[in-house]
């Protein structure tokens, strides 16, 4: 166990210096130099300009060698200090994140559980009932096959547009301040629910598919046939099933709550929702390169960090994975 | 008798029609008989064994019945089958290195086993189970195991142990040793031996393309051809003095009696079996058996030519000439089996 965790952790911090590297690298592989970009937007005074340019170079940090820059980089994060961002000046890029950040776990982590929880039951109800098969798969396909902008379009459309259940987007109402009064929290909760019901939606499909397929083919397979021949009844038998097709769901699910932090770009613009998605998004738009890159590491790390929980949480499910910590043959 | 089975035959379902894959069957087996039943890979050796315990859906019994301990198994009948299952007449199946469940301890099997034939005293069981572990050299440990921590001749053992625990009367062990390496083979035939001798079962079907190692454990041989039967006899009079063609080549093909060999392929006959989609008529071994004639071209009964063995050939049958004692025509109702499977 000891072996495995220390194993696990090396390959974890390769991957986070890789990461940081890269992430350092990527933004000074882009022809021209961010502040100057940035300087361009106003026009300027050469003496002026040169000025500015130096201190704002210092400030961030781009001017001294490609050796310095990254030794402070790395400095920069870890101190946790990502800098200012230049798009909102003079805010700083770990605050932006960190008002972000809530917004994006609020909206992706009860859509994914939500519909990984009633989409399982859904796929594992149609392996058996062909009548629910029969409506369970051409929906889900419909669901998952949509283009996501489109139910992203639909759905306001109706509930927003047309019968005003719900408002169109943003975070909160605008002419509310960020308080916890139930007011607030009663807006935060409106503005919440479409975006969580197109994300719960798309994904409901795809949980639901997939489950039904792993159970039809568990269902078929040798150790079903074994347990069949045994004279075992069919509901251990399809218990079995759904036990072992659970397993590659699991892994589904983990996949994809290891990227949340990421947040959910298409979702956050169609609907203004000031997650990370959107702010990453703003963030390209206005060439602000501290922020890019500060959003950048903060997904690296909790992606990393969301991984890493999965892996201890998978050892204790998957009797497999187990098996393979103590490094023998599976 | 402990099995009867008569002009038993099972077809698949296919898109090309149905697949008469055990054509008009009939043997018996005596009470505390191991038979072995031979023949070359695709002859229907398995099919024989499934469809005895579960038809899945692809299958259909297609003729025939099979007696057991002189009560007709309702072998097309899956609910009045499954009391029977693993209680009557049990299986080690041919896929059993990936027979048992990933997701569960192999004690939580056995005990969910149990269950489902609603057996009340499962601590008796149980203690049986612990007892037979031991005799086999295997840790009680291992029911908290899961299968993937199991070695390849250890899940073979798991299964055998599991699919007898309820003293079936015929256990069909179907190439329990072809995934195992020489040693182990060994030892695994001879659990089937032990197991018979203990009452564990009253009598088993050992199906494996390997006649070396029947000629280990079996008391009497069967040899299959192409969906039907061509010869069954003692062990003795298989391997010494085998009578129908097709066992003969069997026989000579063997390197030496005891040396394992990969599959048994004829290096003196040419050609491959028919296929079974539109079999030949007549006898299915015509078209590579050195001895056909033109009365080959009608399908030959599987004759009892003296007490205890049958041969269906034209050319032994004349041999032993009016001694021939034609037990099953064969010929009739094979023929018609066939047409009625691949008639829908
Ligand atoms: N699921 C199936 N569908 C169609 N045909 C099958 C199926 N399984 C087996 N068969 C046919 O039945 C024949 C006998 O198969 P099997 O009983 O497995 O042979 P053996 O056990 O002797 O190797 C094969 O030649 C194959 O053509
Ligand atoms: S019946 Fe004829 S073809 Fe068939 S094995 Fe006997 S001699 Fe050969
Ligand atoms: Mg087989």
């Amino acid at each position: 166990m000891r072996r495995f965790l220390s194993r696990k952790l090396i390959t974890y911090l390769i991957a986070f210096v890789i990461g940081v590297t890269v992430d350092w690298g990527i933004p000074r592989l882009i022809p021209g130099d961010p502040v100057q970009a940035y300087l361009s937007q106003f026009r300027l005074q050469p003496a002026g300009y040169d000025a500015l340019y130096k201190t704002m170079s210092e400030a961030f940090g781009t001017n001294g060698s490609a050796w310095d820059q990254y030794m402070h980089y790395w400095q920069s994060i870890l101190t946790w200090n990502m800098g200012v961002s230049i798009g909102n000046f003079p805010a700083r890029v770990t605050t932006l994140i960190g008002q972000a950040l809530p917004y994006t776990l609020a909206l992706l982590i009860p859509a994914i559980v939500l519909s990984y929880i009633l989409g399982n039951r859904l796929g594992a109800a149609a392996a058996r009932r062909k009548g629910l098969d029969n409506s369970v798969l051409p929906l889900g396909y419909v669901f998952q096959a949509m283009p996501y902008p489109w139910l992203a379009l639909i759905i306001p459309y109706l509930l927003a547009v047309v019968w005003h259940v719900f408002p169109l987007s943003g975070g909160y109402s605008n002419s509310l301040l960020p308080t916890w009064s139930w007011t607030f929290i009663g807006s935060l909760l409106t503005h919440w629910f479409l975006p969580f019901l197109t994300v719960f939606l798309v994904s409901l499909g795809g949980w639901a598919i997939g489950m039904r397929n792993l159970v039809i083919y568990e269902l078929e397979n040798d150790s079903s046939r074994y347990l069949r021949a045994l004279g075992a009844r069919e509901r251990v038998i399809r218990r079995y099933a759904y036990r072992n097709a659970s397993l590659p769901q699991l892994s589904g699910l983990a996949l994809q709550l290891g990227v949340v932090v990421g947040g959910n770009i298409v979702t956050e613009i169609a609907f203004q929702y000031p997650g990370l998605g959107k702010l990453l998004y703003t963030a390209i738009g206005n060439k602000d390169y501290f922020l890019l890159q500060g959003i950048f590491i903060f997904i690296i790390i909790g992606v990393l960090i969301a991984n890493f929980v999965i892996d201890l949480v998978f050892i204790s499910i998957d009797p497999r994975t187990r098996l393979s910590m103590q490094g023998a043959p599976a | 008798m402990s099995l009867t089975v008569e002009n038993l035959s099972v077809a698949y379902r296919s898109r090309r029609g149905d697949i008469t894959a055990v054509d008009s069957v009939s043997f018996r087996l005596a009470d505390g008989e191991i038979m072995g039943l031979a023949g070359e890979s695709g002859s229907g050796k398995s099919t024989i064994g499934n469809a005895l315990i579960y038809m899945d859906p692809r299958m259909k019994l297609a003729g025939g019945k099979a007696l057991l301990d002189g009560k007709e198994l309702p072998l097309s009948d899956n609910d009045a089958m499954r009391k029977l299952r693993m209680t009557e007449v049990s299986l080690v199946p041919q896929y059993a290195m990936s027979a048992l469940p990933p997701t569960r301890r192999i004690g939580k099997i056995i005990a969910d086993l149990l269950k489902s034939h609603g057996i009340k005293d499962r601590d008796e069981v149980l203690s049986e189970l612990l007892r037979r572990l031991e005799l086999i050299g295997l840790k009680d440990e291992i029911l908290r195991r899961y299968a993937f921590e199991l070695s390849g001749g250890m899940r073979q053992r798991v299964t055998i142990i599991m699919s007898s625990l309820l003293n079936p009367s015929l256990l069909i062990a179907d190439e329990v040793t072809s995934a195992l390496d020489v040693s182990t083979q060994r030892a695994v035939g001879e659990m089937l031996i032990e197991f018979r001798d203990r009452g564990y079962i009253k009598s088993a079907i050992a199906i494996t393309h390997d006649l070396s190692i029947l000629a280990q454990i079996a008391d009497s041989i069967t040899i299959m051809y192409a969906g039907r039967l061509a010869e069954k006899a003692s062990t003795a009079a298989i391997t010494e003095a085998p009578l129908h063609p097709y066992t003969q080549a069997l026989i000579a093909s063997l390197p030496e009696v005891g040396v394992r060999h990969e599959d048994t392929t004829l290096t003196g006959i040419p050609g491959r079996p028919p296929s079974l989609v539109n079999p030949p008529s007549g006898c299915r071994f015509r078209e590579r058996c050195p001895f056909a004639f033109e009365k080959c071209t009608e399908t030959p009964p599987f004759a009892e030519i003296r007490p205890g063995h049958q041969v269906a050939c034209w050319k032994v049958s004349q041999e032993h000439g009016g001694g021939a004692r034609v037990t099953v025509p064969a010929g009739a109702i094979a023929d018609s089996a066939s047409t009625k499977g691949t008639g829908k």
